[in-house]
């Protein structure tokens, strides 16, 4: 199992640097710098600026020394924020985004998992069709729709919850958190629910059926188990959507977190920033695939002892 | 009183297209400590009849239009979903045909055996634990203690059967529903493990129900035998009067389609020799426990094929058989060696340089379902290889899908029909005329009626006889069934671990096998009725 970890995070360097070279040479070759503004800028000045940013060197050599930075955990000073590091900036915003991901994934989880089991239990009635078209729209709502809609009956008509915040006033993290997750628990919801359905199909439980085991202990220890392994599998990767995808989220609802860096550092051409953030969230999305694999093979034992074939 | 009374029992299925009746007017007892064998074809009913005694026929569809049935005064068709939930697996047991799939791949294998203890008992799990072990060892699963914590896939197909039927018994159940718990497995295993059920049943006295296609199975195991064709009772009684006199045609119709004594047709075997194979080897890379291994799927194997020849192939599950077969094909590349067909060296020739080869050789598979393409209609699957390999020209194409659907027996009016919309001996026909379509020399036939009920198995193999002798065919038959061997062959060659043990005239080997596996083998195939 152990050896299995360590080759993946083997491989992940070469896609890694692939990342990092296809975002250093991309964004150096659109439009404009991050000192290129409407103003004039004195000749003089922006020479220094970029000599002080290293910019006037040769490509190659600046992205040489990006990565020998790189290796040292440094991911450079921000162009737009003097006076403040890559490192500073991320590390300010992990906080909120890491935990508004994390509850969008419990809400993905819970109502997901909830609404598929639901819907597979008793397939083709109300109990099924109730559940998955409201998956269905989830997955077509677009949260930037969503977002002020919940904002607008919850918040404004109910007014059960605050508009907007983060950690300011309580309650202030429900709506984001649904938001974001509203999504996912739609494609949760469709997994569990088809999975489920697939394992309830199995000889095996016909054979729990025919012990005279209730009905209870027949879903959710013999069958639940078979059917989660595509919702593990979806669950890994969608994590790391979930917290690099949560800008939109974070500007609706004004959280302090890394999504806004992101796109305010496209805007800005602020090369550095833009680097750090994508190779952060690469980082993620390695882990977390990484993560719902080992998880997947823990669930499934056939899978397991292939891993331990190689460890 | 008898401990299970079934009378009258009719069963429908209520569905989008209609009404079908799977079950009408089923009646059968069973006393204490005796075996029942219902036996039938695919869809009489055998199953359902029994799955609906225990509430586990989906309802609906299914439906219970009349009839009664009482185990040990119970009123089961009356019971609520509770009632009978508390009957599975505590008074009434039940093991399944397929051990691969009927045990659940993502539990322990102790942990499902003590379930029954469990929700039926309150037993604690200490004792339950130490009741799976010694009923592990009793149905003769060596090292229980560890197997108790193994997954099911550590497990071959007869350990697994093993396990199911110790899972079975774990609470001491009245009645066993056994359905067709053999069919899966080896002839030697098949026969260990009918001879452990009779051992159980002796023992426990338990009365069992034993739902099988297989009449030489039924013959071994029964008291009673009643037999079923499409959802009716055809004839009851004891075992020996219904084999020794057959009432019902049908019956006597299932009787007689046995494959038994020798080939009805002459040996067709010339001196020309048409595939001369030398030390065949074909090995694949395995991994296991962390070291990369290899398994010698067929080791060093040497014979000469006859123009016109059947030529038999035995042997059990991993014996290599079917790696033999596809590697002559050179679907499977062989390691070493040499094939020589029609004069030409096979083994070492590339996918490109086999092309004009594949015309001459051809493969029919066990599973006709899983080897047609469900897109393709019987036309699309019959015209591909008669213009890959430019046989006939686009003009004369339909004719000549047309007259290779009359040689298989298959009427013309199906040409447009896709495989889903055939039963299972239809299909198996459908993938002969592919087989057959480009004109071959030399036909590989792997299981190719193992999947089939009787009667339709004995239609095929007549097929298979008047083909061979139309179109001047050699065959290789590949089987378990040493009944449909011998009725089909010339020579029959067994095989073992790879190796191949034995290659003498069909007749020869029947009557005097010389290696003690051989005799094995032949003993352990039903021989009731042979």
């Amino acid at each position: 199992m152990w050896r299995f970890i360590g080759s993946r995070l083997l491989q992940a360097i070469p896609v890694l640097f692939i990342v990092i070279a296809l975002t250093f040479f991309l964004v150096r070759f659109a439009p404009g710098g991050p000192f290129s503004t409407e103003k004039a800028v004195v000749p003089e000045v922006k020479r220094a600026l970029e000599a002080q940013y290293h910019l006037d060197q040769p490509l190659l050599v600046q992205f040489g020394s990006y990565l020998s930075d790189l290796a040292r955990g440094d991911f450079g000073p921000s162009f737009k924020y003097p006076g403040r590091s890559v490192n500073e900036l991320i590390a300010a915003g992990i906080p909120a985004t890491a935990e508004l991901g994390f509850y969008a994934l419990i809400v993905a989880v819970v109502l997901g998992m909830t609404a598929g089991i639901v819907a597979a239990l008793s397939p083709n009635t109300w109990r099924d069709y109730l559940p998955m078209s409201s998956a269905m729209i989830g997955i077509c709502m677009p949260t930037f729709l969503l977002g002020p809609l919940l904002v607008l009956i919850f918040g404004l008509w109910l007014e059960w919850t605050p508009v907007s915040g983060w950690g300011e006033v309580p309650g202030d993290k429900i709506l984001p958190s649904l938001t974001l997750g509203a999504a996912y628990a739609a494609y949760v919801a469709r997994l569990t629910r088809s999975g489920l359905l697939e394992v309830l199909s199995q000889d095996y439980i016909r054979t729990a059926r025919a012990k005279g085991l209730p009905n209870f202990i027949i879903v959710f220890k013999h069958a639940l188990r078979g059917s989660l392994i595509p919702v593990v599998a979806f669950l890994g990767p969608a994590f790391a959507g979930l917290l690099s995808g949560s800008f939109v989220v974070e500007t609706i609802f004004q959280v302090p977190g890394l999504g806004r860096f992101f796109v305010q550092a496209a805007f800005n051409r602020d090369y550095t920033l833009i680097l750090g953030s994508t190779v952060f969230f690469a980082v993620l999305i390695v882990v977390f695939n990484l993560l719902s694999d080992v998880l997947a093979a823990w669930l499934n034992p056939r899978l397991r002892s292939g891993l331990g074939d190689r460890s | 009183m008898a401990l299970l009374e079934v009378s009258n029992l009719s069963i429908s299925f209520h569905t989008r297209h209609g009404v079908t009746k799977a079950i009408d007017n089923v009646s059968f007892s069973l006393e204490q400590g005796q075996t029942l064998g219902i036996v039938g074809e695919s869809g009489s009913g055998k199953s359902v009849c029994c799955y609906s005694l225990l509430g586990l026929i989906p309802t609906p569809p299914g439906r219970i239009d009349s009839g009664t049935a009482f185990f040990a005064g119970q009123d089961l068709l009356n019971s609520s979903e509770e009632q009978l939930r508390q009957l599975r697996g505590n008074k009434i047991a039940m093991i399944f045909q397929d051990p691969m799939t009927s045990l659940n791949p993502f539990l322990r294998i102790g942990e499902q055996m003590i379930e029954p203890l469990i929700y039926h008992r309150n037993s604690n799990r200490r004792d339950a634990r130490k009741q799976a072990i010694a009923l592990l060892e009793e149905v003769g699963i060596r090292n229980p203690q560890r197997t108790y914590n193994c997954y099911p896939h550590e497990f071959s197909g007869g350990m697994r059967q093993r396990v199911m039927i110790a899972m079975a018994l774990i609470a001491e159940p009245q009645l066993l529903i056994a359905d067709e718990p053999t069919t899966a497995l080896d002839v030697t295993v098949q026969k260990q493990i009918l001879e452990l059920i009779n051992q159980l049943r002796l023992k426990r006295n338990l009365s069992v129900i034993f739902i099988s296609h297989d009449l030489g199975v039924v013959a071994d195991v029964a008291d009673q035998v009643l037999v079923m064709n499409a959802g009716r009772m055809v004839e009851q009684g004891t075992t020996r009067s219904l084999f020794n006199h057959p009432e019902a045609e049908y019956t006597r119709k299932l009787l007689a389609a046995i494959p038994r004594g020798n080939k009805p047709t002459a040996n067709r075997a010339t001196v020309q020799t048409l595939l001369s194979v030398t030390e065949l080897t074909t090995r694949f890379k395995t991994y296991h426990q962390g070291k990369q291994d290899e398994l010698i799927a067929v080791n060093k194997v040497s014979f000469n094929l006859q123009r016109g020849e059947i030529l038999g192939l035995v042997g059990e599950s991993g014996s290599g058989k079917s790696t033999l077969g596809r590697s002559l094909l050179n679907l499977i590349p062989p390691s070493s060696g040499s094939v020589i067909f029609a004069g030409e060296e096979l083994v070492g020739k590339n996918q490109h340089a086999m092309k004009p080869w594949r015309r001459r050789m051809q493969m029919i598979f066990q599973d006709p379902y899983a080897s047609l393409n469900p897109r393709m209609t019987i036309y699309d699957a019959l015209a591909e290889p008669l213009l890959l390999h430019g046989i006939t020209t686009k003009k004369n194409l339909e004719q000549h899908v047309l007259h290779l659907m009359d040689d298989v027996g298959l009427a013309r009016a199906y040409v447009r029909k896709y495989p889903h919309e055939f039963s299972g001996g239809q299909r198996q026909r459908i993938a002969i005329g592919r087989a057959i379509a480009t004109k071959p020399e030399f036909v590989v036939a792997d299981e190719p009626v193992s999947a089939l009920d009787v009667t339709i198995q004995k239609q095929i193999l007549e097929l298979l006889l008047n083909l061979v002798e139309q179109h001047n065919l050699t065959m290789l038959f590949i089987s378990h069934d040493l009944a449909v061997v011998r009725y089909l062959c010339d020579r029959i060659m067994v095989m073992r671990q790879g190796q191949l043990i034995e290659i003498a005239g069909t007749e020869i080997l029947w009557n005097s096998p010389t290696h003690e596996y051989t005799k094995t083998l032949l003993s352990s195939s039903s021989t009731a009725l042979g």
